[in-house]
């Protein structure tokens, strides 16, 4: 190999060592670095430490009572939220079911072999899509579209199967049912995109198995993907339950606003996060104190909820 | 593999007979953890040679090598015991910055490691961390025709250097590693990720850089050590105590070692008769 | 001897509907594909109601006049539009800095230690929060002590929203640059600082990119957060300590109001909020794809 002269005489060394400049910027990264951790974390303490404050004095002064009444009632100073959570467990649960349903069904769909792989990746980006649609104009599309469409369906469920609780009372427009039906669309993304990881992440020779033993593709799925894909598709279910729970617009603008406890899906409800929606802008003194209550026991809820869905997540990445 | 159980024997004759060695290690002891990788190691660098580490695989080589620039500080649990003497300085004494270490010492990895960058940051990437102030142009250009590569690169500094084939990127990382011109240069297997033109390529490379630099090479190929280092130290294992830990067995020229070797392990890996 | 069993019929390969398997099977198919079509259902109608019923007021009115009153025609919503704008940009400001910085944290200064690990779980169980409590938490703390609603506290709200977001995907593009890259850096007498400065951010920042603009997509669509912390106005936004005006906020107090301007206007903001929400999710695909 030629011999290549250094154009410099004496190419003398370059390094330094790092300079005060250099060691302090390390450790203000360093530093930076573990205060955003304990930001994130002080955020979720400063969330519950604020809210629960907030609602002390209506603990103190309505106590666990709180949770049993159905009473709204500024004027009086009566608080409860059995009502709101009677409706925010309902709706969830009902909106999950359907959401589960279709979710999995899509997941199923996208991931089984049913469409070619180019329309399944248009499928798939518009049911994100789907996801990206903010809250409040799936509300609008309620309002204007969904009730509509709900209230012939109701009247004939209500006059031919009215004796079964869900039917029990005529349709009113803004009520549970229309609520739930746009719930479950805006979970349903959630469970789809979780529910079709889990099924891709159940190795292809588990997939040939079953065909090679003869199975049909319905009996291959239902026998022994959905049965692998289990954890991973209940950890979705629990999140779009989560997601449920936390929904507040849609439901705000659909759900009636009304604090009564009812099967029937076409009465009026409410959800802890309407209640809030529609009562915090106007209160004050003790309402504010008894909506920061309500707060607290969404938070609980929610919170619970989300703990147990990022652990079974969790469970399933080390699970493998 | 038989590895047999050696008497705690130091032999370090290259140690005592090299004058001020580029690097004089005397490691008693790596530990990660309660794990003994490494004991009685004692190695002498000389400036201007090429030091090749062989030994079978799991026998410390590597972290041997990783210890001369204490990258191995990166593994939490790692301790050394011994000391370390980089052009007379341990670099394992208290109050010595590792990153100050790393910048006296180049280093050249196994896989190819380019930054994400243009050719021409890459290179320049050392002279900018540390902050030189001459032409960089000049330097970079220095560096790529030392490690063989400006004719190949020369009209394309600006283009990413992950588009260059792995042989390319190597010698990049080469000319990135002596653009700063390094005490010493550590090379960990940096051909087994190549293929063979490749390979001789860069051992052609390592070479001609022996007459600016000083090379530590990590190499499991016995007759790459053989067409390029001038100073063979061959590491063996030690299960005698249930673990597998490394040892220096034997250091000398590579003549010497390849062919008339000392020790009876010595003689039985470059026989091939384990690896 | 052994006497040689009879040699077996030639079995019935043919698929028959008769076979209870083969019939469940057949069933299976159009039950997905009809499952699969309801399930789009609504995005379709969706889309259909924004574009026919938003559709035809779009105009350049819709960007330079106020919201309307009661029984006004006409009017847009130009400074909901800027509302939204100032009230990401504020967003931004708050969670970007902070979840790169998280992210950092956790990819690759500490990443095993409990800290982390502590800080990635809170973070995980933060991205499904209900986004209405992020509105009662910043009104708390923050409208109580500044006396009124403000950009800044609506700002806040979709920060606290962001951040969780913007932190776990900037940490996961920060696992994915090659270690042997960061070894190179360490390897070069970078110090960590200098090595994410210089190395590892850098080729991190398209999935930081990604992240960031997946969490701005949401929180421009985000309503419940601004309710009690921004609230509305009807005026050009001339401070950022004043109630301000948002798509999301005029959206849901607009459908509600009985008089089809009003309806109309809020069809049409919708239509702006999805297109906006839209083009930030096809820029971050942009961005991830140019990655590959």
């Amino acid at each position: 190999m030629k011999r290549v002269e250094p154009a410099e005489a004496g190419s003398r060394p370059v390094f330094r060592p790092p300079s005060a400049g250099e060691v302090v910027a390390d450790r203000i990264f360093h530093a930076g670095a573990h205060a955003a951790g304990v930001v994130v974390v002080g955020l979720l303490f400063g969330i519950v430490a604020k809210i629960g404050l907030g609602a002390w004095p209506a603990v103190r002064q309505l106590g666990l009572g709180f949770l049993g009444s159905a009473v709204w009632d500024p004027g009086r100073g009566e608080f409860g939220v059995l009502a709101e959570i009677w409706g925010t467990l309902y709706s969830s649960c009902l909106a999950l079911a359907i959401a589960s349903v279709l979710g999995v069904a899509v997941a199923i769909f996208l991931t089984q072999g049913f469409l070619d792989d180019r329309l399944a990746a248009v499928f798939r980006t518009a049911i994100e899509m789907l996801a990206a649609i903010p809250s409040v104009v799936f509300g609008l599309w309620g309002i204007t579209v969904v009730i509509p469409a709900l209230r012939p369906v109701a009247a004939a469920l209500h006059a031919h199967l009215g004796w079964l609780p869900p039917f029990a009372t005529a349709f009113s427009g803004p009520s549970l049912a229309p609520g739930v039906v746009v719930l479950a669309i805006m979970v349903l993304p959630t469970v789809a995109a979780i529910s079709q990881d889990a099924l891709r992440r159940v190795p292809d020779r588990t997939r040939e198995a079953a065909f090679g033993l003869g199975a049909t593709r319905s009996e291959a799925i239902t026998r022994v993907m959905l049965p692998a894909a289990a954890s991973g598709i209940l950890a979705s279910l629990v999140l779009g339950f989560g997601r449920a729970l936390g929904e507040t617009m849609a439901l705000a603008m659909l759900i009636g606003n009304s604090g009564r406890i009812s099967w029937s899906v076409f009465a009026p409800a409410n959800t802890l996060a309407s209640l809030l929606a529609s009562q915090f802008p106007e209160a004050s003194g003790t309402e504010t104190a008894a909506l920061m209550y309500a707060a607290t026991v969404l938070l609980a809820i929610s919170l619970g909820v989300n703990v147990v869905g990022t652990l079974v997540m969790a469970c399933n990445r080390k699970a493998g | 593999m038989n590895a047999l159980v050696k008497p705690r024997l130091v032999i370090a004759p290259a140690l005592e007979r090299v004058a001020r060695p580029a690097i004089a290690a005397r490691i008693e002891a790596i530990h990660y953890g309660t794990f003994l990788a490494v004991r009685d190691t004692r190695l002498a660098i000389e400036r201007n040679r090429i030091t090749g580490l062989i030994g079978p695989s799991g026998c410390g080589k590597s972290t041997v090598l990783r210890s001369l620039n204490r990258m191995n500080d990166l593994v939490a649990s790692f301790r050394l015991q011994g000391q370390v003497e980089l052009l007379g300085q341990d670099i394992y004494a208290g109050g010595v910055d590792p990153v100050a270490v790393r910048r006296h010492v180049g280093m050249v990895f196994q896989q190819p490691n380019p930054f994400s960058m243009s050719i021409f940051d890459n290179v320049a990437f050392g002279l900018r961390l540390n902050r030189y102030r001459g032409d960089y142009k000049q330097r970079v250009e220095f560096a790529l025709r030392r490690a063989g590569l400006w004719e190949e690169v020369k009209d394309k500094l600006k283009s990413n250097a992950l588009a260059l084939s792995g042989g390319q990127q190597q010698r990049l990382c080469i000319a990135r590693a002596i653009a700063i011109e390094p005490a010493v240069l550590l090379m960990d297997e940096p051909c087994s990720a190549l293929d063979p033109v490749a390979t001789r390529v860069i051992e052609a490379l390592m070479l001609d850089l022996k007459r600016d630099y000083t090379v530590v090479i990590v190499t499991h190929n016995m007759q790459q050590a053989m067409r390029v280092a001038d100073t063979t130290a061959f590491f063996s294992v030690d299960i005698s105590s249930g673990g597998r830990t490394g040892f220096l067995c034997e250091a000398g020229p590579t003549e010497q070692i390849f062919h008339a070797p000392r020790r009876e392990l010595t003689r039985r890996y470059v026989a091939g008769e384990f690896s | 001897m052994a006497t040689p069993s009879p040699a077996p019929e030639a079995p019935d390969l043919r698929r028959s509907l008769a076979d209870r398997r083969a019939l469940s099977d057949s069933v299976l198919t159009p039950l997905l594909w009809a499952l699969a079509l309801l399930a789009a259902v609504p995005l379709v109608s969706v889309l259909h109601m924004l574009v026919v019923r938003g559709g035809p007021r779009l105009g350049l009115a819709l960007l330079t006049e106020l919201p309307p009153a009661g029984l006004e025609p006409g009017g847009g919503f130009g400074n909901a539009i800027v509302g939204t704008l100032v009230m990401v940009a504020i967003a931004c400001l708050l969670s970007v800095p902070v979840g790169i910085l998280g992210g950092a944290f956790l990819g690759f200064v500490a990443p095993e230690s409990r800290l982390a690990a502590v800080t990635r779980f809170i973070g995980k169980v933060l991205t499904g929060f209900p986004s209405i409590l992020a509105g009662v938490f910043v009104h708390a703390a923050l409208v109580l002590s500044m006396g009124s609603y403000s950009a800044l506290a609506g700002g806040a709200a979709l920060a606290v929203l962001m951040l969780p977001t913007v932190m776990l995907t900037a940490e996961q593009a920060i696992r994915m640059v090659p270690e042997r890259m960061t070894a190179a850096a360490i390897g070069m007498g970078c110090t960590d600082a200098q090595a994410a400065m210089r190395v590892v951010l850098p080729a991190a920042l398209p999935g930081i990119l990604t992240g960031v603009l997946l969490a701005v997509a949401g929180a421009a669509g985000n309503s419940a957060p601004l309710l009690f912390t921004a609230l509305f106005s009807s005026y050009w936004l001339s401070s950022l300590s004043e109630p301000t005006a948002s798509l999301a906020i005029l959206i849901y107090n607009f459908s509600g109001m009985p008089f089809p301007n009003q309806i109309e206007l809020a069809w049409a903001a919708s239509l702006a909020l999805v297109l906006i929400v839209l083009a930030i999710n096809v820029l971050s695909r942009l961005v991830s794809a140019r990655r590959a």
